[in-house]
């Protein structure tokens, strides 16, 4: 069936069932790359995106819950050119070895900044305490969401 | 004085066992995988001795365009950073203008894996020397057309030779008139390390901007044209197969195009991605029953001290009988672990005339493209693996065994490429595991407070089943009719696999160091990042320790008092000045502090690491303060990049020392998802950690991914023992059996 879907500011229209987790919609009708399919069952966290600026996992969230909610992507947030100031951040710290929890890493850590647009180090460890990331990133992504904050980055490891 | 002899133990079977057919020379990715091609010119560095042509490595187009090619795979660990780094230094060009092609069996040089930190020392050595090669050969080029010595000639790090009036040349016309369809030469003027200009800085990651914005930077994000989704219907986990799927609801869903099933091998293949999980879920919903001998539930990685063994002496030099005033006997165990990818194992196969194309997240795309070819029954030849990121593996993960499940469904829908991945609870009921371990010490100290004698045996698998022939694929097992499975072999030192860095790279008298090899294995393993230097680590600096506490002796004096390697005591003073050890807070009951070090298989790079813990008493749960680290790898080609490599290293070893462990009952792994198999997350992270790189300038490279491994976890174990005067030998050091051995040590 035919369902709409608001994406980055943008009114798609997708056939698709209803059942069908908010994931596979932005990966395979929409061809975004962003969210990533890591457990489907809302344990790691590499499917993050947000839908009306909250962190949630796309794994679990059915297409039919979605409703007129605005899913927001990586992909809303910046590009390779334009980067925004978390994706900036990010590279500015070199928070990443594989990288696939960081599209994930990123829309959970700008809901933060969202909220709270300068969360102390306890606040961002807790926020983030959803979200695995196994090649042991963590003290850097940590850097880089104080970073982005514009809050001082210590505990660093140059 | 180091002899190796295999002898035979265990079981009464007279085996044969020898090393013959793989001379050192071959050993590539750390000796895993099978061999890399022959060694034509063994005077070559690196992996030029197999591939000596250099435009196998390098090509300039007349328009000045560089092209440079490696058999080494980005896995996350920022290789194509590096290499391009090196590169470019020896050509003396910019890294944003090469283009750098890697792993792919159609286009690169074969390389064997990438695995076993050998990519900088084999692929890095290669390049920059296939680079110094070029750069001199296009200076040579210059020289004649200008009638100057060559050694008056300089090139300007833009693609020109410069003379010394001014006059320019660019690369592309010089090498438009050259044939690079040559051997390299073995001592090519290399770029002086004082004037580098990319080598040793700290580039940013080349591959980092597509993964911060939804580029399409994986093998999960391929989207070709017809494509079709797959899922495998297969019991909870190797070992087990359904009893009844339910092949023909499946057949029947929406979106389902195929279902194929070749003996216990099946498979659902739909249009879209989801359409294929929901008829997974329908085939699967089947009992199960085991085909393999009872998981060891009773006795753990201790099951295989009971298993046929053989006997491999890796260190025997009892020859200087000397008084010893105490002895301590212990023994130290590790669980199996899950590499824990956090992106499920996929790949992208497509069967087309006669022709078989693999999109794989594989560490050996060369194994595989013959390995698979034998699995599907074509010649090597017409099989091409092009190797594309994926989530970390950190060893074998599921990535050879999905790429070879693709191609079988591939063969039997051609014209369309088909992706299939794996779901969270397959990847880690199917994939290998790392080896259980087990090691017994019994070491001596004598009144000089040094030690007298070291007696120490292992036990493990085979760290090395990496598919070289098609049975080496889980699905070999399932298919009908199944094949000949592939022989777990153990690979020979200096690189070593269950005793990897079982030989101490300190110095003392009286050592002997057995490893007992078991060929049987209680659950399918393979490599798992520093293979069995993870335990053997663990094993000898907690030991170590134990025996300076025993002799009254501070941990780092009792350390260097048994090291002559210059480079290793380096390590090991900068780690702990910068710890200010002199100064540490001294066990209380709660707080301590421990080190360790090693040379990461007393070949590759050198890691000396110092850290503060807490211990809550009330529950066991351990608090890392801060860690400091020290790592020698050689000429840095990105000092962040080491860094990255080491931190992630001591948080993932850290993981395995406090809560890993792949759980089972008698028929299944219980592990299945990320409850039950837990890993550190952001609350459980140190306070601090902070690697400090040497500066090695010119020094040859030495790999650094694997080096934090072993002495993090032993560091952790030495820790918690200053802290609370309990000595815990037995991985995962748990809450619970920290509290219990707080209780016991009182």
């Amino acid at each position: 069936m035919t369902i709409r879907i608001n994406v980055n500011g943008a009114e798609h229209v997708v056939d698709a069932e209803p059942d069908t987790p908010l994931l596979y919609v932005l990966r395979g009708d929409l061809r975004l790359n962003g969210a990533k399919y890591g457990c489907g069952l809302g344990q790691c966290g590499a499917c993050t995106v947000q839908l009306d600026g909250k962190a949630i996992f796309s794994c679990v969230t059915p297409l039919a819950a979605v409703g007129t909610r605005k899913v927001r992507t990586i992909e809303g947030l910046g590009s390779v050119d334009r980067m925004n100031a978390l994706q900036s951040a990010f590279a500015a710290e070199q928070a990443a070895q594989c990288g696939y929890c960081s599209a994930g890493m990123i829309m959970r850590a700008q809901a933060l900044l969202d909220a709270i647009p300068q969360p102390d180090e306890a606040q961002i460890r807790r926020h983030m305490q959803t979200n695995l990331c196994r090649c042991g990133t963590h003290m850097r992504i940590l850097r880089a969401v104080l970073r982005a904050a514009g809050l001082p980055v210590d505990g660093h490891s140059a | 004085m180091a002899t190796r002899r295999e002898a035979l133990v265990g079981g009464g079977l007279l085996l044969a066992f020898s090393f013959a057919s793989r001379g050192l020379g071959q050993l590539v990715g750390g000796g895993e995988g099978g061999a890399a091609p022959k060694a034509l010119r063994p005077d070559l560095p690196g992996s030029l001795k197999n591939r000596p042509e250099l435009d196998a490595w390098i090509r300039i187009a007349p328009d000045g365009a560089a092209t440079v090619f490696s058999g080494k795979a980005e896995l996350g660990q920022g290789i194509r950073t590096a290499l391009l780094q090196v590169a470019a230094e020896e050509l003396d060009l910019s890294p944003a203008t090469i283009t750098l092609i890697t792993a792919d069996t159609a286009r690169t040089p074969d390389e064997g894996l990438t695995a076993g930190s050998h990519s900088m020392q084999d692929g890095g050595t290669a390049l920059a020397n296939a680079g110094a090669n070029v750069r001199f050969l296009l200076i040579q080029a210059a020289a004649r057309q200008w009638k100057l010595p060559p050694e008056s000639l300089t090139t300007s790090g833009d693609g020109h030779v410069m003379a010394p009036d001014g006059r320019r040349l660019g690369y592309g016309p010089l090498a438009a008139a050259l044939s690079l369809h040559i051997e390299a030469v073995p001592d090519a003027p290399r770029r002086d390390p004082a004037h580098y200009r990319t080598l040793g800085r700290d580039l940013p990651r080349v591959d980092i901007p597509a993964k911060l914005t939804g580029g399409a930077a994986y093998v999960q994000d391929l989207r070709f044209p017809g494509m079709l989704h797959a899922r495998l219907v297969r019991g909870p986990s190797y070992g087990t197969r359904l009893k009844a799927p339910n092949l023909e609801a499946a057949r029947a869903m929406p979106g389902v195009v195929a279902v194929i099933q070749k003996g216990d091998f099946a498979a659902v293949v739909a249009l879209k991605e989801w359409q294929a999980i929901k008829a997974m879920r329908v085939a699967q919903a089947s009992d199960y029953v085991r085909t393999l001998p009872p998981l060891p539930v009773t006795d753990g990685p201790h099951r295989l001290q009971s298993l046929p063994s053989r006997e491999i002496v890796v260190l025997d030099t009892r020859d200087d009988e000397r008084p010893a005033t105490r002895t301590i006997r212990a023994s130290y165990s590790r669980p199996w672990y899950s590499h824990g990818s956090i992106g499920p194992s996929c790949a992208v196969a497509l069967a087309s005339d006669g022709e078989l194309t693999l999109w794989s997240h594989s560490q050996g795309v060369f194994d595989m493209h013959r390995a698979v070819a034998e699995l599907v029954g074509l010649p090597a030849k017409k099989v091409r693996c092009i190797h594309i990121p994926s989530a970390g593996c950190y060893g074998q993960n599921g990535a050879d065994d999905v790429t070879a499940e693709a191609a079988l469904i591939a063969m039997e829908l051609p014209g369309r490429p088909i992706r299939l991945q794996w779901m969270r609870e397959q990847e880690f009921g199917w994939e290998p595991c790392g080896c259980g371990m087990v090691t017994k010490v019994e070491a001596s100290i004598g009144p000089d407070k040094r030690i007298a004698h070291w007696t120490y045996e292992v036990w493990s698998n085979s760290h090395n089943n990496r598919p070289v022939m098609a049975g080496g694929y889980a699905v070999a097992q399932q298919v009908v009719p199944p094949l000949l499975m592939q022989e777990p072999k153990p690979i020979p030192m200096p690189e070593g696999d269950g005793d990897r860095n079982a030989n101490p790279l300190y110095v003392f008298p009286n050592m002997d160091v057995r490893y007992h090899f078991v060929p049987e294995m209680p659950l399918r393993v393979s490599a798992l990042r520093s293979l069995g230097a993870h335990l053997n680590i663990f094993s000898l600096e907690s030991m170590l320790d134990e025996l300076a506490l025993t002799g009254g002796v501070d941990p780092l004096a009792f350390r260097l008092a048994h090291m002559q390697d210059e480079r290793a005591r380096a390590v090991m003073i900068e780690a702990t000045r910068r710890f200010d050890w002199a100064h540490r807070p001294r066990g209380d009951g709660r707080r301590g502090c421990g080190m360790a070090f090693a040379r990461y298989k007393n070949i590759g790079a050198y890691c000396a690491l110092a850290m503060e813990i807490e211990v809550e008493r009330e529950t066991g749960a351990i608090m890392v303060h801060r860690v400091q680290a020290a790592v020698d790898a050689g000429q840095p080609a990105s000092p962040d990049g080491i860094r990255n490599q080491v931190e992630g290293g001591i948080i993932q070893s850290l993981s395995w020392a406090i809560k890993e462990a792949v759980s089972y009952d008698d028929s299944k792994r219980t592990s299945f998802d990320w409850g039950s198999y837990p890993i550190l997350r952001f609350l459980d992270m140190p306070g601090s950690i902070d690697v400090h790189v040497m500066d090695r300038p010119g020094q040859p490279f030495l790999g650094a991914g694997e080096t934090a491994q072993g002495p993090t976890s032993a560091a952790l174990a030495n820790a918690i023992a200053d802290a609370t005067g309990a000595r815990l030998r037995d991985m995962p050091l748990t809450p619970e059996k920290v509290k219990a051995a707080i209780g016991l040590a009182g």
